[in-house]
């Protein structure tokens, strides 16, 4: 199939960019969106030109490192996909095809299609995690968890941290992430001790970075892993929780 | 200085990481020096709540409202006659028209938090996207109403103050009788164009409504599967409601159907 793309040039951070248009005569329907721009790169090293920059890795859909927005789309027009699992045959033969970074204040462009979601880590860093002395692994079933509980914290836990959530929220907010790792914590016995803490922290850095969530649902219809927007209204719930549990256990300290 | 070994180096090593483990990761304290009102304020997600609280509120009042002013339909005295019992409630427990004033305040209060949440989360979302996208923007679930949520709420902000200077204070209005309620509905909305910025704001009020009676309980963190269909029935339902009774009196007088 004949494609055309239009691709974010960025040299640098600092860098102005602009769009670039390149011709694929011939490429296969079977391909994925990131082979596209690996046949791309060939033709432009071939030509001695600089080849696009963009984040890839395990290329199955699982690490989250892939990220563009396509046609105006995070991951572009599949539904539950992230970009290495988007296949040239959903697109139109002949049909032009935009290729943009995402765009947010908190994901500085790196370069090309490549940008720096640091701030996705310092939100986990702030409580994304349980303290625990991680001796051996503990027997099976010692702490028994009710099976619905189980799959709400499996399908929020299913975030890759791609930041399409971001991408696609008109306010660039990462609440469906934060919700994400909020929950998985917090819905879990081992989750419990630090629950208050936990979305206290990490909602407050989460807001030193992204914007505010107006309930657009854009993020849901964004994310590879299809996490519902449920979640946020958990996180906003164990949001409010948290001010008088904190106060709480703040006056147990004697 | 006796040399060290790789034994030592390890047994090191491992005091290190057994001190690593007893303290753990440091986890910031969260400054919790305010009070705790200003402090879940400061936040966006308090914010929100507090945009979901107040917007309740308005809610109520707007139903409220919707359904004394449908009075009109009955005729002058009962519409006079309501007018007049807003002005005597609690009675004469408490003087005429102070309960009617401390309703005033509450909505006063609840439209001030209200708008300058929305104020403070807007500049918010400016900041975090600096940069726009610099192609087409292919949205998927947002909908009309959630994106003009700010210019919705700015035309019935506006409304809202032309509405008092038409029917509450009167000078927009040039027959207005104080306490003639129904003649005053009248007058005004027989003029054509006032009667189309009645119909206006009052569509943009139902598209505000239309999302933000389902945005709210999002915010509050009120979420179940077995009822989430119905926060959406619910927000439809409102919403044509609130449109429907509100277009319906400006309609009716300018068509010359309410005299």
């Amino acid at each position: 199939m004949h494609l055309k793309l239009r691709v974010w040039r960025q040299a640098g951070p600092t860098a102005t960019g602009a769009f670039e248009s390149y011709d694929m005569p011939e490429v296969s329907a079977e391909m994925s969106f990131l082979e596209l721009i690996d046949e791309l790169n060939e033709k432009l090293i071939e030509a001695n030109k600089e080849p696009v920059a963009f984040d890839h890795d395990c290329r199955e859909g699982i690490c989250g490192s892939c990220s563009m927005m396509i046609n105006g789309q995070a991951h572009g027009p599949s539904r539950g996909t992230a970009t290495c699992q988007l296949f040239l045959r959903k697109f139109v033969d002949g049909s032009e095809i935009t290729v943009e970074p995402w765009r947010a204040g908190a994901f500085p462009v790196i370069r090309d299609l490549s940008t720096d979601r640091t701030a996705l880590d310092h939100i986990i860093e702030s409580g994304g995690f349980i303290s625990a002395p991680t001796g051996s692994a503990p027997d099976a079933n010692l702490i028994l968890v009710p099976k619905e509980v189980a799959d709400a914290a499996m399908d929020a836990a299913a975030c890759i941290g791609c930041g399409a959530c971001v991408a696609a929220c008109p306010n660039s907010a990462a609440q469906l992430f934060t919700a994400a790792k909020v929950a998985h914590l917090n819905l879990l016995p081992q989750g419990q001790p630090e629950r208050w803490n936990r979305v206290q922290n990490m909602v407050d850095t989460m807001e030193s970075y992204f914007g505010s969530c107006t309930n657009h649902g854009e993020c849901e219809k964004a994310c590879p892993k299809e996490i519902s927007i449920d979640f946020i209204a958990l996180l906003n719930k164990d949001y409010l929780k948290a001010q008088w549990k904190n106060r709480k256990l703040e006056s147990q300290r004697g | 200085m006796p040399e060290l070994t790789t034994e030592d180096d390890r047994a090191g090593a491992d005091d290190a990481s057994r001190l690593a483990r007893e303290v753990g990761p440091p986890v910031p304290p969260s400054p919790r020096d305010k009070p705790f009102l200003v402090r879940f304020y400061g936040s966006a997600v308090g914010k929100k709540s507090v945009m979901a609280l107040t917007g309740i509120m308005l809610l109520g009042f707007v139903l409220v409202h919707m359904i004394g002013n449908l009075k009109i339909y009955l005729g002058a005295s009962h519409l006079n006659e309501y007018g007049e019992w807003l002005r005597m409630i609690g009675e004469p427990a408490l003087p005429r028209t102070v309960f009617l004033w401390l309703l005033r305040i509450g909505l006063i209060g609840a439209f001030a938090f209200h708008i300058h949440s929305a104020y403070s989360l807007t500049r918010m979302n400016q900041r975090a996207r600096p940069v726009k996208y610099q192609s087409h923007r292919e949205y998927v679930a947002a909908n009309f109403a959630s994106r003009t949520m700010r210019w919705t709420g700015i035309i019935v902000g506006l409304f809202i103050i032309f509405h008092l200077a038409d029917l509450t204070w009167g000078f927009a209005n040039p027959d207005f009788v104080r306490g003639s309620v129904y003649a005053n509905a009248i007058h005004s909305f027989s003029r054509v164009p006032v009667a189309i910025i009645y119909i206006v704001a009052n569509i943009a009020l139902g598209i505000h409504i239309f999302h933000g009676s389902w945005s709210m309980f999002q915010s509050l963190g009120l979420n179940n599967p077995r009822f989430n269909i119905w926060r959406r029935y619910f927000a439809v339902g409102f919403a044509a409601l609130i449109t429907v009774g509100n277009v319906s009196m400006p309609l009716m007088v300018v068509t010359g159907v309410v005299k």
